[in-house]
């Protein structure tokens, strides 16, 4: 050891204060750095779950042992280029030095690994370990083939110390590719289990409240969002956003902290609602917690959601159009005789198929079918004589535009192209309901 | 300091060739100023054995068995090169070989070797290209002009475009003859330059080792082994077929001997008290039941010495004052982490409600032989089963479908015809990448995993 750096225990229980629940992972990945001087593995992949702490861990490990590294972010460096870029400018950067006058200029492998050697030399490291931290690696799938393999080879191309690592929520397997190339040291993060949870979660207790009354509002958080949700971020979110409601009834003098049958009497519903709303970003934090001033939640939420907004505004003939490209997608073709012919005799023929033997539609999805079948189904349905002109075409394209419609094929030719339905069932409904068209009547699956 | 003047060489030259056993001296050395304890400086030296590999060939000479088979190529490429070092004949070769098959180190080796003539050193120039580095013929010619330090480059930069500069190289090496300085091109990922377009590169190269012009080896180095059929009809009739394959051929004997080799002190160590006693410690390391069994299922799995390193960096990495011996249990630990199937371990990080979602993912996929599904299909699985029984909430639609996007963003799940298809989400077909075992697999590891959900797991075609 440097004489000056801590004795590795010491440094595995300064950085698990601040990261709890993660001290085999710290014990392993310090270990495996070990001294600045020694050669360490040339790569180390770490995956876990969104918000196990991969990036936290080892951000700590870098900047508690003052070790010198570099983080990119792989969403942010979305061409190589700015990859080798963020990684040569990040290396002055990052360990104190100014930023060298002009930016670095870098775009290929070659000219990195080149300017790489350079840039250790010019910051006098090269008898220590420089890490690369490559955050959502799995971007690096979807940049040139070389990349991968050169990052994860960088020791040997380099000829120097360094030691990349990866970081992602993919498993290693879905990165191998071509012909191979040197497999890195794979560090798994465990997802925290229950107890892990609230130990983390109690961390951020508001203050004026005792550390076991917060963790009891958090078990009745847990104990409805945990089935659904382990993203620990997720959880804080949920649960800082929900306190406020929880003590309400303490404030209003109706409840003491120890009455928690009342507390949670006057918070489960309350909590279920959350699970349908601020859960899916039906409706953002901060209205949420304008809702909870207002506090009558679920009414204001029936209005406000995102989702509920299903109804637009579309001209009359659209209406038609779409509910007629909906039966046209919906129901199987053999069936429109009996639906839309005027001589067809309803009754006889919807006894004679049996409903267990037909394939539910509304479960395989929108079929495509041709422009000639839409424009029949069309003029079958729409009241009143309607003439085809350019307008009646030009609104099914523009229905395509608004991805109300799309076209699967025949792009290329005028006089076929086929379309499919993108809208849902309710949409639809309530598109008929506004020209009192029954369409439920005319579906193949309902009948 | 003898390692910075090492790496400036490097860097200048791209010298790769300087003898192991100084390069460790060089780290020990270095390492050694802060008074380190036997322990840690041990450490030290193993680290860069393990990440650097220690050279397998140098032992032949003395009549082990390992290598033996080696010994044969490396004579073969080191006749090779010091003819063209010497006597001005041009030759190229290819060394083909699994990956961490020691094709690196043996060139490595050879070079070494034939650096020790002083009349060779001054003469041979070098230029190591990488087929992950110099992506297209452009870059690698620049390359080579810089390796080679002619007349248009100054300092780190090179002039000229690429048609300047490859009229400027061929014809610099057209003006030569057998007298002028030979070089060697060195060719790693040799089956990435044949993905250039025309092969300019590799036709021109081949061509001059053909004609006689200045002396030149081409030594490309691949573990591709139908390399030869990426060539194109002139460049393959250019090439002169002459292959040399290194396979991992050791038998388990010669594997035990290569994990001794690894972890061993060599004479160079400067406390040769600690150095003796560890050899020994590593000796009986080396007959352990334990032990063996380990490396017995590691050679099972792979020859591969890369890998074998790569099992022996956590035991090393976990020396210390405290515990200045590897213990076998250690060894365990790294065979643990190195074969854990990391997509069971992604499985016991999901929700109960994604679990559920993989359970009817499963048997949909089993109930019609492998078809794609969609989310409805699953979400109407899912809610047939929840429906029925009372332990589990009905989650409503949208929060089932976030929980499945989650799966999609795990890569648990795909799409079939990619993510561009012009469908709704729920529509979409998907198929499922994890195998039924992994499943029942990770159900049994499951924390807390409900009854009902298991036995439904368990029950594919009850609905």
């Amino acid at each position: 050891m440097d004489g000056s750096d801590p004795p590795i225990a010491d440094t595995v229980s300064s950085i698990s204060e601040s990261i709890p629940c993660r001290e085999s992972q710290i014990k392993l990945l310090l270990s495996l750095f070990g001294e600045k001087r020694c050669m360490t593995v040339p790569a180390i992949f770490a995956y876990g779950h969104t918000a196990t702490g991969k990036s936290a861990v080892i951000n700590s490990i870098l900047k508690t042992c003052k070790l010198p590294h570099v983080l990119v972010n792989c969403v942010e460096c979305y061409s190589s280029r700015f990859l080798y870029e963020a990684v040569l400018n990040g290396l002055y950067t990052n360990n104190g030095r100014q930023k060298p006058e002009t930016p670095v200029k870098c775009e290929n492998m070659n000219d990195f690994v080149r300017l790489f050697r350079h840039t250790c030399m010019d910051l006098h490291l090269q008898n220590e370990t420089v890490y690369i931290v490559i955050d959502k690696a799995e971007r690096l799938r979807e940049m040139d083939a070389n990349i991968l393999p050169a990052f994860l080879g960088l020791q040997e191309l380099a000829d120097g110390n360094m030691c990349v690592i990866l970081l992602s929520e993919i498993v290693w397997e879905k990165f191998r590719c071509g012909t191979g190339f040197q497999e890195p040291f794979i560090v798994q993060f465990p997802d925290y289990n229950k107890d892990e949870l609230l130990r983390i979660l109690v961390r951020s207790a508001p203050e004026g409240y005792s550390a076991e009354f917060y963790q009891m509002y958090l078990s009745l958080v847990l104990s409805v969002f945990h089935i659904v949700c382990r993203n620990l971020s997720e959880l804080q979110h949920l649960a800082a956003i929900n306190f406020r409601k929880y003590i309400e009834p303490i404030k209003n003098g109706e409840a003491t902290e120890s009455d928690s049958r009342k507390l949670w009497k006057n918070f489960e519903p309350h909590l279920k609602k959350a699970l349908q709303t601020v859960y899916l970003r039906e409706v953002s934090s901060t209205q949420w917690e304008r809702m909870l001033e207002e506090s009558d939640a679920g009414k204001m939420m029936t209005q406000q959601g995102l989702s509920s907004r299903t109804h637009v505004e579309l001209p009359y003939y659209s209406k038609y159009l779409l509910i007629a490209a909906y039966l046209a997608s919906y129901n199987p073709a053999k069936s429109d005789k009996k639906f839309f012919s005027k001589h067809s005799d309803k009754h006889k023929k919807s006894k004679v198929i049996k409903k267990q033997e037909r394939t539910n539609n509304h479960m395989l999805g929108p079929k495509p079918f041709p422009l000639d079948r839409l424009m029949a189904v069309f003029y079958a349905i729409v009241e009143g004589k309607v003439a085809p002109t350019a307008n009646i075409f030009m609104q099914i394209t523009s229905l395509v535009s608004v991805h109300l419609l799309s076209q699967v094929a025949g792009d290329d030719q005028i006089d076929v192209p086929k379309y499919k339905c993108l809208v849902s069932l309710d949409f639809i409904k309530s598109v008929a309901r506004t020209v009192n068209f029954d369409v439920v009547r005319y579906l193949y699956d309902f009948v | 300091m003898t390692k910075n003047k090492r790496r400036s060489k490097a860097a200048s030259s791209h010298d790769a060739s300087t003898p192991e056993s100084t390069a460790l001296k060089d780290s020990v050395g270095c390492v050694s100023q802060g008074d380190m304890s036997p322990v840690s400086l041990c450490q030290a030296v193993l680290r860069k054995q393990l990440t650097e590999g220690v050279s397998t060939y140098r032992n032949s000479e003395k009549g082990t068995h390992l290598g033996e088979g080696l010994h044969q190529e490396e004579r073969q490429l080191l006749d090779l090169l010091r003819r063209t070092a010497t006597s001005g004949e041009s030759n190229s070769v290819l060394v083909i070989g699994p990956r961490g098959s020691g094709k690196s180190k043996l060139i490595k080796h050879v070079i070494a070797e034939l650096l020790l003539d002083d009349h060779i050193r001054e003469n041979l120039l070098q230029v190591h290209l990488n087929g992950l580095l110099q992506t297209d013929d452009r870059i690698a010619l620049t390359e080579i002009t810089r390796q080679l330090k002619l007349e248009n480059t100054l300092g780190d930069k090179v002039f000229g475009s690429f048609s300047e500069t490859l009229q400027f190289l061929l014809e610099a090496l057209k003006s030569g003859d057998q007298s002028s300085k030979p070089i060697l091109f060195l060719l790693d990922e040799f089956d990435l330059f044949a993905h250039h377009k025309n092969q300019t590169l590799l036709y021109n190269l081949f061509d001059v080792a053909q004609s006689a012009q200045a002396p030149i080896c081409v030594v490309g180095i691949t573990c591709r082994l139908d390399v030869i059929e990426l060539l194109e009809k002139r460049v393959k009739s250019r090439f002169s077929h002459r292959q040399i394959h290194l396979f991992n051929s050791q038998t388990f004997e010669d594997f035990i001997v290569i994990f001794k080799k690894l972890l061993c002190l060599d004479v160079n160590f400067p406390d040769q008290k600690f150095a003796d006693s560890w050899n020994l410690q590593v000796e009986q390391l080396a007959r352990d039941p334990t032990i063996t069994d380990i490396l017995r299922q590691q050679f099972e799995f792979t020859k591969d010495v890369r890998a074998l390193q790569q099992l022996l960096m956590y035991p090393v990495c976990q020396l210390s004052e405290m515990s200045p011996s590897l213990s076998v249990s250690d060894f365990v630990e790294s065979r643990k982490l190195i074969t854990m199937d990391s997509k069971s371990a992604m499985l016991h990080g999901v929700s109960i409600l994604e679990l559920c979602l993989i359970i009817a993912m499963k048997h949909l996929t089993e109930i019609y032989e492998g078809e794609p599904f969609n989310f409805e299909m699953v979400y109407s699985e899912y809610s047939k089963f929840a429906q029925r029984k009372s332990s589990m909430q009905v989650f409503e639609k949208a929060v089932v479908l976030k929980a499945f996007e989650h799966l999609i963003h795990l890569e648990l799940v795909r799409t079939v015809d990619g993510a561009g298809s012009r469908v709704q989400k729920e529509y979409r077909l998907m198929q499922m990448l994890i195998h039924p075992t992994q499943i029942l697999d990770a159900l049994q590891k499951y924390p807390q995993c409900p009854t009902d959900v298991r036995q439904w797991a368990a029950s594919s075609l009850a609905t």
